[in-house]
């Protein structure tokens, strides 16, 4: 049964980490998209047009890969984790079920329609499929994150004793969980930021090989100040959201903080090396008195509760947990520094060079940064699937380890080569420019 | 009666599904037989192409409504199916890519690999849900704790073969006469010629099938208690019969829909037989999964039922309106569009 769990986990992590490549731009491209539609329409400058048309077209091939591994993580709840299916089923499925239902369809039919649509619709009709695309996948993605709400902060339910389970108390408890929608504006908040550090990148690339730089000059000055109120936003909500793991999971912010020592008044460590073994750090130095107390609770004199007061088969991995956050923390400062130089160098007829290859380089580096942002989430969750209600290690389902490791070779084998595939092509796209008669 | 009304809802949404993914799939299984050159293969391509995705979103719905509605069937289903559900996503997954990307790098080789990839990749589908819905019309063993005792070679059974061979049947002859709306010269005929080839191989399947439920299976065992269910195998011939006269009128709209109501009654006909039943043990009779045993709470029933019955008349109402605006043929002209497939 462990095999099974720990393959099932494993499965998992690869599942999700992947399909989370995809739908950050999605989410991001389709809001820039809308934007860029939008003036099109109201100016009729037909250089807008161009744009849409470019930018979509890497939109679209990267849509289809968000699409198809979003089905199989659906699925997995069912495969790999039945148990956890049957015991909460009764609030999640609902939520996966309305998700589909009030959004997803809605996001699929009008992509086609925009995608396939633009001689068959009028400007305004064709402009609105964008909108009704954009508002959808960032509608679908808050279906999603509330019910990651409800395994990180459960609300809203009764544990039903003779059937075994939990159900659905009150149901406006479940959709207006705070701790859900804190995760919602923060993730939504970083998938624009990497939609426009995506369009930054490509045309830092262009506008340093002198190609279409007329073109990718009006996607910068377009991007920069987008981004760089999204980063300043994401700082803002990433901090609302420490507050909300200190007040429901204490465990996780300790260590989030490798913090071992229930204190008050406690400081913050530039640097630390967390040893789990010997429940202490090996380096802890330059620290800055009471910030971690005020950072967790808004208050320099609070008391912040250390790991060791936890039992310890209810800690998180400590050190996952602890570095994922101090890399999403310092990609994050490094956002900000760079989407305020773009915003500072976007008039000017050639941003500085250096500024621009940073911009390139800076590409794969959103997509860590919220991978590490998952990662603090959900490995700072463990050992609960259902944080307080259910243990991870109850919840796999009763299927042969064999499957599970056949299933997660696939798993890596197919979703490598689709990523080696998509980046093979979204670079080919991006490279190529607008076509000639977009051009 | 939530349970019942939901029971009848989820057969509906598996219903709709097989008919609208069941032509995308069914067309992408003719691929190789009915494309001729690269002009026809790309219209065939094109053909699902404002569809496809759409219509793959109702197995997300269904799969959704089962999680949601019916939990326990939902774990079971989908633990004790491991093995053939994950080769049924793979196969989707490459499905996807194979649209998106075939026709993104100028080179034969390139476009006839995906070619491939898009033949198996909806072939698979077709044959994988035949085989699962006969298993589960016929029971699975599983034991009271949702354990499957079995592998997937004991999926491979005579009655859950036939009823691979029974979907892919009625999903391609369901995609060939899609392309007879959305293609005209050489293509339609051919097409057209496809459908009067798999009209009586459907029918003799129909009655082969029929005559295998009730050889392995229990569910005639309902329609001895209600005849009157009894109509919807027969609502099921008059489709497949409907789909020969109105081809002989030339009328290919209402041929292709009676081919959907073909599909919607042979799923209805299923599922009538299981009721209550959802996942029934082939091993202990007690071990089965019902839709009262298996349902979740009457307040989740009752939002859920509220969504459902606001939404999915919304979102039948748009998707009509996306097949209005695409119903035209694909031409050699649309394909010179850059936006393409």
């Amino acid at each position: 049964m462990d095999d099974v769990l720990l393959l099932s986990r494993l499965q998992f992590a690869v599942a999700v980490f992947f399909h989370f490549i995809f739908v950050p731009l999605t989410l991001g491209l389709s809001v820039l998209l809308v934007w860029m539609e939008t003036l099109y329409v109201r100016t009729g400058d037909e250089m807008w047009k161009r744009h849409v048309k470019f930018w979509g077209r890497l939109f679209l091939i990267n849509f289809t890969l968000g699409v198809v591994t979003g089905i199989t993580l659906e699925f997995q709840f069912g495969t790999n984790w039945s148990r956890y299916s049957e015991y909460v089923g009764d609030i999640f499925g609902s939520l996966l079920a309305i998700e589909a239902t009030v959004a997803f369809f809605l996001e699929s039919t009008f992509l086609a329609v925009w995608h396939f649509g633009w001689d068959k619709l009028s400007k305004k009709a064709h402009c609105a499929c964008i909108w009704l695309v954009a508002l959808a996948s960032n509608l679908s993605a808050l279906w999603i994150i509330l019910a990651n709400g409800f395994m990180q902060n459960p609300k809203g339910y009764i544990i039903n004793e003779v059937a075994g389970r939990a159900e659905l108390a009150n149901f406006w408890e479940v959709v207006f969980n705070g701790f859900g929608w804190g995760m919602y504006a923060h993730t939504i908040l970083a998938s624009w930021a990497l939609g426009g550090f995506f369009v930054l990148g490509v045309s830092a690339w262009h506008l340093l090989n002198d190609s279409h730089k007329i073109f990718f000059r009006r996607s910068f000055r377009l991007a920069a100040p987008f981004t760089l109120v999204l980063t300043l936003a994401l700082a803002a909500s990433g901090h609302e959201e420490g507050q909300n793991v200190a007040e429901h999971q204490p465990a996780k912010l300790a260590a989030m903080e490798a913090h071992w020592e229930t204190g008050t008044n406690v400081p913050f460590y530039l640097m630390v090396w967390p040893d789990e073994e010997n429940e202490g750090n090996k380096v802890e130095a330059l620290g800055i008195p009471n910030l971690m107390s005020w950072i967790a609770y808004g208050n320099a004199n609070a008391e912040v509760k250390g790991l060791k007061d936890f039992p310890k088969e209810d800690r998180p991995p400590v050190a996952a947990t602890f570095w994922s956050f101090r890399g999403m923390v310092a990609l994050g400062s490094l956002f900000i520094l760079l989407a305020l130089a773009a915003t500072w160098q976007r008039n000017r007829d050639m941003p500085h060079a250096g500024l621009l290859r940073l911009l390139i380089l800076n590409i794969p580096l959103p997509y860590i940064g919220l991978g590490l942002g998952w990662a603090v989430a959900e490995i700072g969750r463990q050992p609960w699937i259902v944080y307080g209600l259910m243990r991870t290690s109850e919840a796999v389902s009763p299927v042969p380890a064999g499957n599970v490791a056949i299933s997660l070779i696939a798993f890596i084998v197919v979703y490598t080569l689709l990523g080696a595939l998509d980046i093979f092509l979204l670079r080919k796209y991006a490279l190529k420019g607008p076509d000639a008669q977009e051009a | 009666m939530l349970e019942t009304i939901w029971f009848i809802l989820w057969a509906l949404l598996w219903a709709v599904y097989f008919v609208l993914d069941g032509f995308d799939l069914g067309l992408g299984s003719l691929l190789p037989f009915l494309g001729k050159n690269e002009t026809e293969r790309r219209i065939m391509y094109n053909a699902a192409g404002p569809f496809w995705d759409g219509n793959e979103v109702w197995l997300i719905s269904a799969g959704g409504v089962t999680f949601a509605a019916f939990p326990k069937a939902y774990a079971v289903m989908f633990s004790a199916l491991y093995a053939p559900l994950l080769i049924l996503l793979f196969a989707l997954i490459f499905r996807a890519v194979s649209f998106e990307f075939r026709n993104k790098v100028d080179s034969p080789v390139w476009c006839t690999f995906w070619d491939g990839v898009h033949f198996v990749s909806n072939l698979i589908p077709c044959i994988l849900l035949g085989v699962a819905f006969a298993n589960l019309f016929m029971g699975i063993p599983i034991d009271a704790q949702g354990v499957y005792h079995g592998n997937l070679l004991k999926l491979l059974n005579i009655y859950g073969l036939a009823g691979g061979v029974f979907f892919l049947v009625f999903f391609m002859m369901h995609g060939a006469l899609w392309l007879t709306i959305k293609s005209e010269g050489p293509l339609q005929i051919r097409a057209l010629t496809m459908v009067n080839i798999l009209w009586p191989v459907l029918l003799g399947l129909l009655i082969i099938f029929l005559v295998l439920t009730a050889v392995y299976t229990n569910l005639f065992a309902n329609y001895l208690v209600s005849p009157a269910l009894f109509i919807l195998p027969l609502l099921a011939l008059a489709g497949l019969v409907g789909v020969k006269v109105m081809l002989r009128r030339g009328q290919l709209w209402p041929a292709w829909a009676c081919s959907a109501a073909f599909i919607v009654f042979v799923t209805f006909f299923g599922a009538a037989g299981m009721f209550p039943g959802m996942i029934i043990s082939s091993i202990d009779p007690a071990a089965s999964v019902t839709a009262f045993n298996g349902a979740s709470s009457p307040l989740t029933l009752k939002i859920m039922l509220g969504v459902a019955l606001v939404m999915v008349p919304i979102v039948l109402a748009y998707q009509v309106w996306v097949y209005r605006l695409f119903s035209a043929p694909v031409t050699a002209a649309d394909l010179s569009d850059d936006h393409a497939y």
